[in-house]
């Protein structure tokens, strides 16, 4: 019984910022737009999410910091891709690339500097629950955020007119421009969305996963959460699913020694990439699947025919 | 007036290659823009990045040595986007091939002979290839995405490499350090350059680039797989399957990725460390594109981003800068290559609003 409390703390804070990530680059994709620099708009989140706490010490500045240096990096994606017409794939791999090398610069002065961690919030009766008030009800505000997120996203996707006229545009573009509806404008708006949501996921990981400042810190998180994408065949309940998977995933790589496991901890590092290669394999090879539910428009460039 | 983008009858070749040059120049624009913010004289950060590294024999010489991986990868890379195959884990690749490379270079560790480097850069093709035909076998039987599973791949590469220096390929007189033993010198690449760490593998890298050369324009392989990338249905109706051209580019980025990485361990490096390689695995993908997925123009790119590398340690040293301002240089230039790249189908044309409504 005690292994199992903080096992299930391991998979909550494990699978927060791939929840984050995930859900923002599903809204994305729902819109047509493959964005492959999740990974380069997580670590602008965490470490400018973590300089902005630093110099301020306020939480909520911290993750507007943050929500918005994911933005500001979706934004160039999108001008890249929106209106110069750049390819997507590239693109955002040169996002990637810009995200590791930037976050690298400005967290220069910012390596070794501790941080005491986001204020787990105490709710009234439930936090003080035996047990269950430990490991479901003393999380700080991102953990409650990225689960509401799932229902909000359920909701505006599938509930909503704007939802449905963002899932036209993902499906498509030409059908949905013919209608008059503003194909470019909302995919912008969905990228920025895509990049806001990756810079809430960064900030999770420089301020509450492991409260400081390392280069490279999202450690291949952002390419996790586009396979978790893919995973959930682009639906958000799947997408929570799938990220607290991974997280029990991560419960092996720090309770392995608890548990008595004897394996060097590289080939525990290692469990997140095989598990997601392993989820890839298992989920495309079924190639209809894919196509049915796949946003049918996802990658192609537009261009507004006359 | 305002500025507007009028598509083109034609794609324009003078911007194919017009492109970099002014990626370039406003990639050094914003560096100087870079150097006044972190409070850097511009003119001493571009000597310090482009001129102080090639002011010696042995900065040449370096910039040799930096190229050479850079070259080799950037060319396999360029065939492979070119077909459309995304194989972004060029850096795995290059960390099991100079693993798999400097292992062979440990067990002949007593041995001397002219038998011992051929088969070092023998084992790094070869075993870079396998790591990439497991990218290759998982996207043609089971249809999963490239990118991830090149991309994880390479993290498992790195996390395998450092369990190997810190387990059995750990010197056993190295007091602990996750570092191999020295190779002996039947192990080690020959000097071109007296006084340089310039090797042959520079020679082997252009070699590669006159091979891809000709593969590219003269061969049906070539052929197809420009067609394969340019127009995928018609290169499939022609018989050209789609399955046999990620297979051969994928074995040929992980071959040669991989003799890239048994190059700089048996090279530059001469022992195996946790970290063989600054991520040159990820740069080639700035290279190919910058030169412009061609062979030629992705020596000539693979040159620049050396230099870059080479002008972040001077940086470094000279002004104090940190390492990373060589990662957003070269990111910067391939975001201003994409943005400029919309030329050669688009030209801008200054409108009245009138017009506008003609092209919408």
């Amino acid at each position: 019984m005690e292994m199992i409390g903080p096992a299930l703390l391991t998979i909550i804070t494990a699978a927060t910022p791939l929840l984050f990530a995930a859900l923002g680059e599903m809204v994305t994709e729902k819109s047509g737009v493959l964005n492959l620099g999740v990974e380069g708009m997580m670590i602008m989140g965490a470490i400018l999410g973590f300089v902005a706490v630093h110099f301020t010490d306020s939480v909520t500045v911290a993750l507007l910091v943050s929500i918005l240096a994911g933005s500001a990096m979706a934004a160039l994606f999108g001008l890249l891709v929106l209106k110069f017409h750049a390819s997507q794939v590239p693109t955002g791999l040169a996002l990637t690339i810009f995200g590791i090398g930037l976050s690298a610069l400005i967290g220069q002065s910012m390596v070794g500097i501790a941080y005491d961690g986001l204020p787990k919030l105490s709710l009234p009766v439930l936090s003080s629950l035996p047990f269950i008030g430990d490991v479901f009800f003393r999380h700080d505000i991102l953990v409650y955020l990225s689960l509401i997120m799932v229902f909000v996203i359920y909701y505006f996707l599938n509930k909503t007119r704007a939802g449905l006229i963002l899932r036209a545009v993902g499906d498509s573009h030409d059908a949905a421009h013919a209608m008059g509806y503003p194909v470019v404008k909302i995919r912008f708006l969905a990228i920025l969305f895509g990049g806001g949501m990756a810079g809430l996921g960064g900030a999770y990981l420089s301020l509450a996963y492991s409260p400081l400042w390392v280069e490279q810190m999202t450690a291949g998180r952002g390419w996790i959460a586009l396979a978790l994408v893919v995973f959930a065949s682009w639906r958000p309940g799947r997408v929570l699913l799938g990220a607290y998977l991974f997280g029990g995933i991560t419960i092996l790589q720090l309770h392995a020694q608890a548990l008595g496991i004897g394996v060097p901890s590289q080939v525990m590092s290692m469990l997140p990439y095989l598990a997601t290669i392993i989820v890839l394999v298992i989920i495309s090879s079924d190639p209809g699947k894919i196509r049915l539910n796949a946003p049918a428009s996802l990658g192609r460039p537009f261009h507004p025919s006359r | 007036m305002l500025p507007s983008l009028v598509k083109r009858q034609q794609p324009s070749t003078l911007m194919v290659y017009l492109s970099p040059v002014i990626a370039l120049i406003l990639s050094m624009v914003a560096g100087v823009i870079l150097f006044l913010i972190m409070k850097v004289s511009p003119f001493g950060g571009l000597h310090a990045f482009f001129i102080e590294p090639l002011s010696t024999k042995y900065g040449i010489a370096e910039l040799g040595v930096k190229a050479t991986p850079l070259v080799l990868i950037g060319v396999a890379l360029s065939l492979g986007f070119k077909a459309g195959v995304w194989n972004i884990g060029a850096e795995g690749q290059l960390t099991i091939g100079g693993l798999c490379g400097g292992a062979m270079a440990l067990y002949f560790y007593e041995q001397q002979g002219f038998h011992i480097i051929p088969l070092i850069l023998a084992t790094g093709i070869v075993s870079g290839m396998a790591y990439a035909s497991i990218v290759a076998f998982l996207r043609v039987k089971f249809n999963a995405n490239e990118i991830l599973t090149s991309l994880m791949l390479s993290y498992v590469a790195v996390l395998f490499l450092n369990l190997m220096v810190h387990g059995p390929l750990k010197d056993p007189d190295g007091f602990n350090f996750p570092e191999s033993r020295m190779f002996s010198d039947s192990a080690l690449l020959p000097i071109l350059l007296e006084g340089t760490r310039l090797h042959i593998g520079a020679l082997l890298a252009l070699t590669v680039v006159a091979i891809g050369w000709i593969v590219m324009s003269k061969t049906l392989l070539g052929y197809q797989i420009k067609a394969a990338g340019s127009a995928p249905a018609a290169s499939e109706h022609a018989g050209f399957r789609r399955s046999k051209v990620i297979w051969i580019t994928l074995l040929i980025g992980g071959g040669i990725a991989g003799l890239a990485g048994a190059i700089e361990v048996s090279g530059p490096i001469g022992q195996l460390q946790p970290s063989i390689s600054p991520g040159y695995g990820f740069t080639a993908i700035i290279v190919a594109y910058v030169g412009r997925l061609h062979p030629v123009g992705a020596m000539l790119a693979g040159i620049l981003l050396a230099l870059t590398y080479l002008g972040g340690e001077t940086a470094q040293i000279q002004l104090n800068l940190p390492v990373a301002v060589t990662g957003v240089f070269q990111a910067l230039l391939l975001f201003f290559l994409l943005a400029c790249d919309v030329l050669i189908h688009y030209r801008i044309q200054f409108t009245e609003q009138a017009v506008r409504v003609e092209n919408t």
